[in-house]
């Protein structure tokens, strides 16, 4: 392989890996957004806390994945976001409505503050929702029948479910007492509609989408592949284990909840990859038919070969700052 | 409507949207840095108090700085599609430094900045308000150098349409890229002078001033008096910079509309492009000239001599007086006032400023002089592009989305309510801060559980 054909697949693992630290890392915390309804107000001021200092840095990764689709795949760039035109605007919108309420909720006079929360949640709603329909008509190649119109909404209803279930596993790690309970209440809640809407979507994926088949059914990719769905079943009953029993949580085991969704999300996120490459618009495009020209792609990624290791390395150090059980954000 | 028009409105809506908090942000980390230093260096818990209240300040007008930010970046995809095709070997590169170099950076540092005191020494967490101030201006710098190369492009070829680099120095550091970076972070630092001066001139005048309030004041009036003479010297500079290399942006600018030599200069007027002249104009003699190209008898080209390549001559002939008007009126408020700071010198060994109580008001009402300027300066550079989008290369219209207009109506509809509302929120919220300057923020030095929850 030539580095002229080389240098659009580092540019799609770049993508595919800003867009898999976004959903986990925004995912936890639209999930915490999701989730603020149901807490009293001090939980709320916790919760939100707990998610202070990260969720600047965690939506910086959307930026990235767009930027690259952007810069590097300008050709599917445009056909992508002229398809998703409407989701896009909503989560635009709802992104934008959740970072402010997180400002505003406690700047703004107190009276205001319940209106803010309220925007928090909607903000989050918005946003996971449009992301889990942006992901359905991605996988349908932009099917605008009936079936395709089903199955993108499917996924608008489970995404929110798997940032829940994310976002009670960060609270379960990041808060205790009272909350933490209740974060282990709601994952148990959440763990079971996730879980059947994941299998829902896993068997119709194949049928929106026949190309599929062939990439998983023959042999013997079957038995190659088959890890990849038992891991994610042993991640799935480890969430389980913990949520039953409180006891677990207690001995300090809580942070396994975290780890097993995000693995989840890891493997359904290398299923998908598999199952698309290497068209970047399924059935329409290649990556390479997308890509920009070789010398600019150089460029890029010059910057990035640079840039990246750093982002990562201070990006764990501003976890490891902030880690540990979440305190009331102060300014002192 | 067609889905070229309704694709700038909601552009212009957008970026003019966005625009107001980088503009705020990229200077005011910079004054943050100076108010941590002088806290470092002379103990004074006013400066850390000061150093708390405009911190809480940042924060908001960063949180509405990236928000926005993201649906710029969406923009280019949804309703420029064509923009990224043709010139994506130039303006990806630019774009993607920006996010790599200067986005991660500050988004990241901004956590510890914010919330990291008593997690981190004082001197990391010095550290993390440098690399923010570091990171909002590196932003600026790529974003600019993107804008400038649209304007005064460099350093490319055309094949088969499509634009490549050919140099890359030559393309960042493109003609007009020194003058438009200058011109841009001098604005930035004259927006928040005036913002923070107009906060503090409403505390004094409210009672809700504190020792943090006349630090910060007496900071942002010095440093604005200093700043705005610069600032027209600048402004110069890039006015021949531009009267070279986009003289139709310059004629819609002065109203000129035929090629004269030694052009008078119309200080009002009414342009009318079907008629080709500028109504009711007030003139004075060989002034464009020697203003435009330092030589009285210099000609300038009219805007008759572009047909179809000009931009809409009224919005970028008064936009340009509107930042011109305002430039000069916060120019003789700086001085005024710091000439008031040095005459009561000797009374300023307590550390409070003392301004006659007029011009506190004019100071308030001035609070975001800097939005005005800085938008309509904004307005006479990219109107004064069109109608291209790559300045005499590439037009707007070649560019444009294939979305149905009804779409991209709704959606610029729902964005105008969404900020329309928050403008008016954010307002509000500064000067709901500003009256209650310990509402949320701890007192400096003092026990954190008052600061309860003070995101």
């Amino acid at each position: 392989m030539t580095w002229a054909q080389l240098l659009p697949l580092i540019f799609l693992a770049v993508m595919g890996l800003a867009l898999l630290a976004y959903v986990v890392l925004d995912g936890y915390d639209l999930g915490v957004g999701l989730l603020l309804p149901l807490a009293t107000e001090s939980q709320k001021d916790t919760m939100i806390a707990s998610i202070g200092p990260f969720w600047d840095a965690n939506e910086t990764w959307l930026v990235l994945g767009v930027g690259v689709l952007l810069v590097a795949f300008p050709f599917a760039h445009g056909l992508v976001l002229q398809a998703l035109y409407l989701p896009v605007a909503v989560m635009l919108i709802g992104l934008i409505l959740r970072g402010v309420a997180f400002d505003f909720r406690v700047k703004a006079p107190l009276q205001y503050k319940a209106f803010w929360n309220r925007a928090f949640f909607a903000g989050s709603l918005l946003a996971s929702s449009a992301q889990g329909w942006m992901l359905g008509s991605y996988i349908t190649g932009f099917e605008q029948g009936l079936l395709g119109l089903a199955f993108s909404l499917g996924i608008a209803i489970t995404l929110p479910a798997a940032y829940i279930l994310l976002g009670a596993g960060w609270l379960i790690m990041k808060t205790d007492g009272e909350l933490q309970a209740r974060a282990v209440h709601w994952a148990r809640r959440v763990l079971w509609p996730m879980g059947v809407a994941l299998v829902a979507i896993s068997a119709a994926t194949p049928l929106v989408n026949p190309a599929v088949v062939q990439k998983w059914f023959g042999v013997p990719e079957v038995f190659a592949l088959l890890p990849v769905p038992l891991t994610c079943a042993i991640a799935f009953f480890a969430v389980r284990w913990v949520v039953t029993h409180p006891e677990v949580v207690k001995a300090g085991y809580g942070w396994v909840v975290f780890v097993s969704t995000v693995l989840i999300f890891v493997l359904a996120f290398f299923g998908l990859s598999y199952s698309i490459y290497p068209d970047i618009v399924i059935g329409r495009m290649t990556v390479w038919e997308a890509a920009i020209g070789t010398e600019s792609l150089t460029v890029i990624f010059i910057g990035v070969a640079i840039t990246l290791p750093v982002i990562i390395v201070y990006t764990v150090f501003m976890y490891r700052v902030f880690w540990g059980k979440a305190r009331d954000l102060t300014y002192n | 409507m067609d889905a070229l028009i309704l694709s700038r409105l909601q552009f212009a809506a957008n970026i003019s949207f966005h625009i107001l908090f980088p503009t705020i942000t990229i200077a005011m980390c910079w004054f943050l840095l100076f108010f941590r230093l002088r806290f470092i260096k002379t103990r004074d818990p006013a400066w850390e108090e000061a150093y708390y209240f405009w911190t809480k300040v940042f924060a908001l007008t960063f949180a509405l700085g990236v928000v926005s930010g993201i649906v710029m970046s969406f923009q280019f995809g949804t309703n420029w599609p064509g923009f990224m095709e043709k010139a994506g070997n130039i303006a990806g590169p630019l774009l993607g430094y920006e996010v790599l170099t200067a986005f991660f950076l500050e988004a990241s540092f901004l956590g510890i900045m914010l919330f990291g005191r008593g997690r981190v020494s004082e001197r990391v967490h010095l550290t993390a308000t440098f690399l923010v101030a570091l990171g909002t201006t590196m932003s600026a710098f790529w974003i600019l150098s993107l804008n400038s190369w649209l304007q005064t492009p460099a350093g490319y070829e055309i094949v088969n349409g499509q634009f490549h680099a050919t140099d890359w120095l030559a393309v960042v550091f493109n003609p007009s890229f020194p003058y438009r970076f200058a011109h841009k972070l001098l604005a930035s630092a004259l927006t928040a002078s005036f913002l923070i001066a107009g906060l503090c001139a409403w505390q004094l005048i409210k009672g809700s001033a504190t020792a943090g309030t006349h630090k910060a004041m007496r900071t942002a009036l010095v440093a604005a008096a200093i700043v705005i003479p610069i600032q027209f010297v600048a402004g110069d500079m890039h006015g021949l910079n531009t009267l070279e290399h986009q003289p139709a942006k310059i004629a819609a600018m002065e109203g000129i509309w035929h090629t004269e030599k030694g052009a008078p200069l119309t200080l009002f007027g009414i342009p009318d492009e079907k008629a080709g002249e500028t109504r009711y104009a007030i003139k004075v003699p060989k002034l464009a000239s020697l203003i435009l190209a330092h030589d009285a008898a210099a000609e300038i080209k009219g805007i008759n001599e572009f047909p179809g390549a000009h931009p809409p001559v009224a919005p970028v002939f008064w936009a340009f007086r509107v930042m011109v008007g305002m430039g000069s009126l916060m120019l003789a408020v700086a001085w005024f006032a710091a000439w008031q700071l040095w005459r009561k010198r000797r009374e300023l060994d307590d550390g409070k400023v003392r301004l006659p109580r007029p011009l506190l008001y004019v100071l308030a009402g001035m609070t975001f002089s800097g939005w005005v300027a800085t938008l309509s300066g904004w307005y006479v550079t990219e109107i004064g592009r069109q109608p291209f989008m790559v300045y005499g290369l590439l037009r707007t219209s070649e560019i444009a989305t294939h979305i149905a207009p009804p779409m991209i109506a709704l959606t610029l509809t729902a964005y105008l309510i969404v900020y329309g509302l928050l403008l008016v929120t954010y307002i509000g919220v500064l000067k709901y801060m500003a009256e209650n300057p310990f509402k949320h923020a701890p007192i400096p030095g003092g026990n954190a559980a008052l600061g309860k929850a003070g995101v």
